[in-house]
């Protein structure tokens, strides 16, 4: 169906071409997915089959496409768009229109296809993707969910041969890309569709895959073949292959069904361990660093023992507060409160009732769908979003009515889209401007830019930086304040298992000089990895809170992998598995 | 015959005129919606009487506030409104410190005089204000608010986006292009909003010169990446697909178009001119005739079709021809009774209701009964767990709503 005939891509201004010896065919009719790390021109693959490269996005492509026979070369997107449909990362930059009818029907009405086929196939669309109540809604006010499947959907109508799709399910929750990927398959078995999709969250997808392309290295030659093989390979693999590999069953399982089936023997190895209790928070050292003492110099380290000591003042002070009657001083309380929090907007309750401690060192993951309050509490606690009742004490202050410029040194908050915090140039600018804000001894952020993103020179571009490394950057920045609380919104949208895997040191290490942290995360894997507790949202309230072991295991949305296959034995990670296994051998 | 068929075909009647719940299927075109507001605009230019002024701005009101949805653009009545009252507070204001050429003498009070050279004679800076001139300029006002309000409700009432497409197919790619700028502004506020935020986030102050320098760039190359996002998914389905046409039909259209377009011009002067009136008319006549023939010959490289257009149905007649009516009602009248329709200001009277023009005016109400009924809208009503978080304008996805929470 799409035949790559010694393709190589080259941009303008760069040394290497992006892709090259790309000498693949995609045969009719199956699901095929790409992966790879991030970086390795994985995008680019996808839109030389949609004709947007080279013909929309420039660079210079050698070799041949043919997808259905036509030749990309002459074929310019639009005299595709009968055969190819494409559905890019971001769904909202994809609508065209504001209803979802209109947006359905949007492809068809530029093919010229006759009113009374449009009509009758924008009511199957409906059906197929589950959309018909919603077909008079504005696009604007549907969940992501909704919205990437009106995206499919909008690609659909014209009855495409081929669907290229990048990332469709790395922003959804674990529910809403079930939503998607089950529209997906009955895609390729009902319709014959031809699905290439890209995807990070190989834990979610690559069950579903007839056919994997791995893409090992920028400018390598691609690897095609089946799943459980490229798995065996690939550097980036889910946790189910990971288990698998490290368990060494043959042939390697991809989905948690597979696994289960053969995990008795392990089960059995593992019943003598018991998996390390992740329910009590690691005694901190003490918090980072005392706040109302900006500009302290020196790696978070070596700041520990005079934050010890400060701390205890700090604890004899609450006490003598305490005794004397006297108002708590501000800077005595290091944890976190919320104490029935309830946020407004219009009619709308974002929050109700929410209650919820940090303690130094403590790391808190807040779970739940798309639109249950994850990032209004998190704009609560940082300040952004004033409570409507109830009460927020970060570090003895009210967010919400203290001066930013104070609010800095006493939380942080990594936004889901990092690059919003980088204003500058470059890396250097940025430090200095981030020393400047926070009140940082110069050069401050600069040491922990370097510890967190060895190898960026001063003069880099924060533009053409990774995904990753533009998410250490911005902690970095949020870090120079030294905030005792550091906030992160959904942390690994974009970025690869390896990226994902150098946060989580970042972090583990972070937790383990006393920071307390909260991440809103979808990801069930990054949760069971770093957190000492859970607590899941909906609807605006809290209906889970507790030790990470006890509330993902017993949910089957929010259940990481291993804990699936190894269930009822609470293993979370792969690598508290491996540990034992070590520690038995 | 019988005694059933009256009280049966009068229930039928009711049943038939009792508007059903708007949907997909029904809405009224957004043309009908113009050619009625159209009407009322044309019938309050056609009177200063204060009366039938008020009158038609509480049928205009009155309609609105029974059919409008909760589209964004539904909540432009209130600023159209304002505007008029903005109208009417300048027109006064001018007349009392420029002056009027309306002779008066009800003095009401006299404002000092500033004395200017001779060259600016006829200008006149305070001075005498007459009761008769505050209330010329009253009646001015109003009519020209009338005349907003009216553009008002046909803009709150009609899907601006539903009237583009009805532009003809020539015209088409124009009309797209409007319509994804209109929701490029709201997306741009909510970047504005986002990228406040996260300055607060780094601890800098949000507000001042440097602020806005600095929000400035990121908001822009925002707004660049998405359109040039939003032209990559255009291009991928289809948009711009162009059908084959002969070099003769391609001439021919140039021809028609420029050559109607040149009559319309022409035309328009002769009617504007003293001497052109007998060759004005049909020369714009002919003129509209040729280039619309062009636009539809234009009509035939593109490829496009139509998904559901908006159907002209009895409805969408009833409310275009209850404007209409009201306009031609005033017309008339104003050829018939001139004194009702102006009252006299020099000397002042007191203006009086006439009786057959306002029951004319009242027709203009009609829409409130036959057009369908907008449904309760998404807000009020049970919130869906996901739309809980959502703000109802455009947002680039969560990004936008962390600043919108904030807002």
């Amino acid at each position: 169906m799409i035949r790559f005939e010694r393709v190589s891509v080259r941009y303008e201004g760069t040394e290497r071409p992006t892709l090259s010896g790309v000498d693949l065919t995609v045969p009719e009719g199956e699901l095929v997915l790409l992966v790879g790390p991030s970086g390795v021109g994985k995008s680019t693959l996808l839109g030389t089959v949609s004709g947007l490269v080279p013909h929309f996005t420039g660079g210079l492509l050698s070799g041949r496409v043919t997808v259905g026979g036509r030749d990309t070369r002459t074929h310019k997107p639009r005299e595709l768009a009968d055969l190819v449909g494409t559905v890019g990362q971001d769904p909202l930059a994809h609508f065209v229109t504001d209803t979802v009818e209109d947006e359905l029907a949007y492809g068809m009405e530029s093919l010229g296809l006759a009113p009374d086929v449009m009509r009758r196939r924008v009511e199957e669309t409906l059906d197929l993707l589950g959309l018909a109540e919603l077909r008079d809604r504005p696009i604007a006010t549907l969940s992501g969910g909704q919205q990437q499947r009106v995206a499919i959907g909008s690609v659909l109508t014209p009855h495409p041969r081929v669907l290229v799709l990048d990332e469709p399910t790395s922003a959804l929750d674990p529910a809403a890309a079930e939503e998607v990927l089950a529209v997906l398959q009955r895609l390729v078995h009902d319709l014959g569709t031809t699905v290439l999709m890209a995807e990070h969250r190989l834990e979610r997808v690559v069950q579903y895959a007839d056919q994997v392309v791995l893409l090992p290295a920028p400018g390598a030659a691609p690897v095609m073949g089946p799943p459980a093989e490229i798995m065996k390979v690939s550097p980036v693999r889910p946790p189910v292959a990971e288990l698998g590999l490290l368990a060494g069953w043959d042939p390697l399982p991809l989905s948690v069904r597979d696994a289960r089936r053969g995990a008795g023997g392990l089960r059995e190895r593992l019943a003598d361990a018991s998996p390390p209790e992740t329910a009590s928070v690691p005694e901190p050292p003490a918090p980072p660093e005392a706040p109302g003492e900006p500009g302290k110099p020196g790696m978070p380290g070596a700041a520990v023992p005079v934050a010890a000591e400060r701390q205890r003042t700090g604890r004899f002070a609450r006490l003598l507060g305490r005794g004397a009657g006297a108002p708590a001083a501000p800077v005595a309380d290091p944890v976190t409160r919320v104490d029935g929090l309830g946020v407004r907007r219009g009619r709308v309750e974002a929050l109700r009732r929410v209650t919820l401690t940090v303690a130094p060192g403590e790391t808190v993951a807040l779970m739940g769908r798309n639109g249950a309050g994850k990032s209004t509490l998190l704009g609560a606690l940082v300040g952004m979003i004033e409570p409507t009742s109830g009460t927020v004490r970060v570090g003895g202050l009210a967010p919400a009515r203290t001066d930013p410029r104070a609010m800095v040194r006493r939380v942080g908050l990594v936004p889901q889209e990092p690059r919003d915090l980088l204003y500058a140039d470059t890396v250097a600018a940025e430090c200095a401007a981030a020393d400047r804000d926070a009140g940082a001894a110069e050069g401050t952020c600069r040491a922990l830019v370097s510890e967190l993103l060895p190898g960026v020179g001063d003069d880099t571009h924060p533009r053409d930086l990774s995904e990753g490394q533009r998410l250490a950057l911005a902690l970095a920045l949020v870090l120079t304040g030294r905030p005792p609380l550091l906030l992160l919104d959904e942390p690994t949208r974009g970025l690869d298992y390896a990226a994902k895997a150098r946060l989580v040191g970042v972090l583990r290490g972070l937790a383990a000089e006393g920071h307390a942290i909260v991440l809103a995360t979808h990801d069930v894997e990054l949760a069971a990895e770093l957190a000492h507790r859970v607590v899941i949202l909906a609807d605006g309230e809290v209906v889970a809170d507790g030790p990470t072991g006890r509330v993902v295991v017993s949910s089957p949305a929010f259940a990481p992998q291993t804990a699936k296959i190894l269930a009822p034995q609470e293993w979370l990670t792969v690598s508290q598995v491996r540990a034992a296994l070590e520690a038995g051998a | 015959m019988t005694a059933s068929p009256a009280p049966a075909s009068a229930r039928l009647l009711r049943r038939a005129l009792h508007a059903p719940e708007a949907d997909r299927g029904n809405a009224l075109p957004a043309g009908a919606w113009w050619l009625w507001a159209l009407g009322l605009a044309t019938a309050a230019s056609r009177t200063t009487n204060p009366l039938l002024l008020g009158l038609l701005v509480g049928v205009a009101g009155y309609v609105v506030a029974a059919r409008r949805t909760d589209a964004p653009w539904a909540r432009s009545y209130g600023a159209f409104v304002k505007l008029g009252l903005f109208v009417v507070a300048l027109r006064l204001l001018f007349s009392v410190f420029l002056g009027s050429s309306i002779p008066g003498s009800h003095t009401v009070f006299v404002l000092p005089e500033l004395p200017l050279p001779d060259w600016a004679q006829g200008v006149r800076i305070g001075g005498r204000v007459t009761a008769e001139q505050l209330v010329f300029s009253l009646y001015e006002g109003m009519k020209l608010a009338a005349l907003l309000i009216c553009v008002g409700a046909a803009n709150a009432l009609a899907n601006p986006a539903r009237l583009l497409k009805s532009l003809p197919g020539a015209l088409y790619e124009a009309g797209v292009a409007v319509v994804v700028a209109m929701t490029f502004a709201p997306n741009m506020v909510a970047d504005v909003v986002r990228l406040r935020t996260a300055r607060r986030l780094r601890g800098r102050p949000t507000g001042g010169v440097r602020a806005v320098a600095q929000i400035g760039l990121p908001v822009l190359e925002g707004a660049l990446e998405r359109s040039v996002a939003v032209a990559a998914s255009m291009d991928a389905r289809g948009y711009g697909r162009t059908a084959q046409v002969p070099a003769a039909v391609r001439h021919t259209t140039n021809v028609l178009t420029l050559g109607g377009l040149l009559g319309v011009c022409a035309g328009t002067y002769g009617l504007l001119a003293a001497q052109g009136a007998v060759y004005g008319l049909p020369l714009l006549l002919a003129g509209l005739v040729t280039a619309m023939a062009g636009l539809r010959l234009g009509g035939r490289r593109s490829v496009r079709t139509r998904y559901r257009p908006d159907r002209w149905g009895v409805r969408a007649w009833l409310v275009a021809c209850s404007g209409a009516v009201v306009a031609a009602a005033m017309i008339w009248a104003g050829a018939v009774d001139p004194d009702a329709m102006r009252p006299g200001v020099v000397p002042l009277t007191a203006p009086v209701l006439p009786l057959w023009p306002a029951a004319a005016v009242l027709v203009g109400l009609l829409p409130a009964l036959v057009a369908p009924v907008p449904p309760s809208s998404y807000g009020t009503g049970k919130p869906s767990s996901y739309g809980a978080g959502k703000p109802s304008a455009h947002g680039t996805g969560k990004q936008a709503r962390i600043g919108k929470e904030q807002a």
